[in-house]
């Protein structure tokens, strides 16, 4: 054993000594930024520079690799679908990544959506035109554990609602989408009145009327065709390339739509960032090229857009330009 | 007691025995059909949702090499002739696929083409620059979404904002069809290209060769240090305490789950020794951990396997212990060596989770030409198209399942044909 072992490290370090400066830009974070940062490299690549490599690790997985430290062996950008907690903003003070800009590269709408072949009726047998339409209250009650009334079918919750089994796909604690959804629904549709004595608004209920999916938003799709009138919660981006299989249910009367999340007047719409290391502009070459090629025009109002990413209103973006043209530390 | 021992009762009792003898061959034959059942129903799934990505979509395109677009002259050089307009060429050829199209139709005819599309017009060109001024007709590939409609993936009998393809790229893609320009081809893409986010254009080159970097990785760490450590533990350790909690250690090792060994490549390979992450140097290194224990408890099984008669013949010849076992055990052990290694690779091919955790899940467009160079594996490169929206990449999914399965079914055929063709039997 000890001789595996004092072989291993032989090799590791003869490697590792001829391991020098990284010349490709390194980028971790958010599986929901993913798909469009990955356009982006692509894009690069065609281009003849040399493709960031892209890893999605998820956004609180991102932040940690990001914070870790300045040098070649850690992440240049941290995708991120949330924006960055002050713990880990912390961490980066820590880590000694003092120098932080955040850029808000577009929006994001999350989808409380069902299968597009069913057909949502009232209880008098009449179909609902449009689909179904949800307040974010109704969506906390259908949701939350500490709900006194515990309503098995939409109708308990509210008499205009069918009488149809509350079944919900949510997503995963680790997930930036489900941060957001705690943030802007369950935190916000909960209804103090309901919730039993010192009850966890955003904790979900656990007898089977809510599951948790994995990060695959193929599972939730399955779910959503096989049980009948069963949700699923995903981002707006996969909604919008599966309009075949899956539809949105309006939330507080607003469909889901591009405008919709850019102007934020649906209400399920988040901003969407990355953060880069400023101690490393000008050390990893191309770093600033894949910045300005993420918020240029020719991507944001073109194949950005059309893979779903919702475009910024043009008062942030221009701040956002500005920020990137000062690299401006964001705290 | 007679009527215990009579003949009746023995010939029922022999009865029984053989009905229970039956009952248990129905049963194997059962359990046997059920497994071989079960393994068909998953092939079958794979094969028939992955089958069609072999094949992609491809429209046939009348397109103008004239010198004015290219902006180049019949005598260009080489280097000019790479740099010549070919995206106008494209833009024209496009806008000219069907007669009379207004803007707006162009912009929708546009976006039933690969973003490929120009550079697979500048190729073809490059291979014949005679063409120049002529009027060619072109296969070039389609959008994936055009891909998946023509293969039935898509639904067209639905609203048309729930469609990719809309009404009057629709009415395009069924003129196309009439008139026999949109065909289906061998798609090379899939084996030529690395990964893509257009699914029409992605391909699987890049992880495998990541991947076949990563097992060589393994295969140069793993295989010198298994052999090394089983012939030193079975044949020179001496046999105290230490070399007994060695061994039990070996045994639990190898049912350590993989990704122990992958958090073990982070916080050493990585953060200590901040070799480069993504890379398939890392990735086999980590993997090489887990594959072993594999190895060396099949290289001390086989090395026992060996008479010692033979060894104790060449010590009574006065060899040295040495070279008793160098000559003699170790060449007859080879065989079951090398298929214990094989099976190890093979096991170390499929795993993914050590190799999430050291960043091989990441986005790698270009094919990697090193070991230090940041690249995708197989199995992840499944993972990360699971995940896609696109629908095109569903069948990508099934047949890169269908290629690791290959690849896997041939490991394992060269260990079974080693095994079969040089081990000896004593």
């Amino acid at each position: 054993m000890k001789k595996i072992i004092l072989s291993i490290s032989a090799i590791i370090i003869a490697f590792s000594s001829t391991v020098t400066a990284r010349d490709y830009i390194s980028i971790v974070g958010s599986s929901t930024v993913y798909p469009f940062a990955t356009l982006v490299s692509e894009k690069m690549a065609s281009e003849g520079m040399k493709a960031p490599v892209i890893e999605s690790t998820g956004s609180g997985g991102g932040h940690k690799l990001f914070c870790a430290g300045v040098g070649v062996e850690h992440p240049d950008i941290t995708n991120s679908s949330r924006a960055q907690k002050d713990s880990e903003f912390q961490l980066c003070q820590d880590g000694g990544v003092t120098d932080i800009v955040e850029v808000r590269v577009g929006n994001d709408g999350i989808a409380f959506a069902y299968a597009a072949d069913y057909e949502w009726k009232y209880t008098n047998g009449a179909s609902m035109a449009g689909g179904i339409d949800l307040s974010k209250e109704e969506i906390w009650q259908a949701m939350s554990r500490d709900n006194k009334n515990a309503p098995v079918t939409w109708f308990e919750i509210d008499k205009r609602l069918p009488k149809v089994e509350i079944s919900i796909m949510a997503p995963p604690p680790s997930s930036g989408t489900r941060d957001a959804f705690d943030s802007l629904v369950m935190s916000k549709g909960c209804v103090k009145e309901m919730l039993v004595a010192d009850g966890d608004c955003e904790a979900y209920r656990e007898d089977g009327h809510v599951i948790e999916g994995g990060e695959n938003d193929e599972l939730y799709v399955e779910h959503i065709s096989k049980e009948q009138g069963a949700f699923g919660i995903f981002g707006y981006s996969f909604l919008a390339n599966n309009e075949d299989k899956v539809a949105a249910a309006k939330v507080n009367g607003v469909e889901i739509s591009m405008e919709g999340i850019q102007d934020y007047s649906y209400p399920i719409a988040r901003p969407l960032f990355f953060y880069i290391k400023k101690a490393h502009v000008g050390v990893i070459p191309g770093l600033m090229d894949y910045v300005n090629e993420f918020v240029s025009e020719e991507a944001t109002e073109g194949y950005l857009l059309d893979a779903g990413l919702v475009e910024l209103s043009p008062a942030d973006r221009a701040k956002v330009l500005d920020d990137i043209a000062n690299l401006k530390n964001y705290k | 007691m007679s009527n215990q021992f009579s003949h009746e009762r023995i010939i029922q009792l022999r009865k029984k025995r053989s009905a229970a003898d039956r009952r248990f061959k129905t049963y194997g034959l059962i359990a046997t059909l059920t497994g071989m059942a079960i393994l068909f129903f998953l092939l079958f799934t794979i094969f028939s949702k992955g089958y069609s990505s072999f094949q992609k979509t491809v429209i046939e395109l009348d397109v103008m090499f004239d010198q004015e677009t290219l902006k180049i002259t019949p005598n260009a050089t080489y280097k000019e002739q790479v740099e010549a307009k070919f995206f106008k060429v494209k833009k024209n050829a496009i806008a000219n696929a069907l007669p009379d199209l207004s803007k707006k139709d162009i912009k929708l005819m546009n976006k039933m083409f690969s973003i490929n599309v120009d550079k697979e017009i500048k190729e073809y060109f490059l291979q014949n620059p005679n063409i120049l001024n002529t009027t060619q007709k072109l296969l070039v590939t389609a959008h994936s979404d055009v891909d998946q409609m023509l293969k039935g993936n898509a639904k067209r009998n639905i609203e048309e904002k729930k469609r990719k393809l809309n009404d009057r790229q629709l009415e395009f893609f069924d003129e196309f069809v009439f008139t026999g320009r949109l065909k289906s081809k061998f798609n090379n893409f899939f084996f030529t290209n690395a990964d893509s986010r257009h699914p029409e254009l992605a391909g699987i080159a890049g992880s495998f060769v990541g991947s076949l970097f990563t097992l060589i990785t393994v295969f140069l760490l793993a295989f010198p240090i298994g052999i090394g450590a089983s012939i030193y533990l079975e044949e020179f350790a001496p046999k105290n305490k230490f070399t007994e909690l060695i061994e039990v250690n070996i045994a639990n090792l190898a049912a350590v789950p993989s990704i122990v060994f992958g958090l073990l490549g982070l916080g050493i390979l990585l953060n200590v020794f901040g070799l480069p992450r993504s890379t398939p140097l890392v990735g086999g290194t980590v993997l090489a951990l887990m594959t072993l224990p594999t190895i060396i408890i099949a290289c001390r099984a086989s090395l026992k396997a060996v008479p010692p008669s033979i060894k104790e013949g060449a010590l009574a010849m006065g060899a040295t212990k040495m070279q008793a076992v160098f000559h003699h055990q170790v060449p007859l052990a080879l065989p079951g060596t090398l298929t214990g290694t094989i099976i190890g690779l093979a096991q170390a091919l499929g795993e993914t989770a050590p190799l999430i955790m050291i960043g091989m899940i990441a986005f790698i467009p270009k094919i990697p030409t090193g070991f230090t160079e940041p690249s995708a594996a197989l199995p992840v490169q499944i993972y990360l198209w699971v995940e896609s929206a696109e629908r095109g990449f569903q069948e990508k999914t099934a047949a890169a399942i269908m290629m690791i399965l290959i690849f896997l079914f041939l490991m394992n055929a060269i260990a079974v044909f080693l095994r079969s063709r040089f081990e000896r039997k004593w």
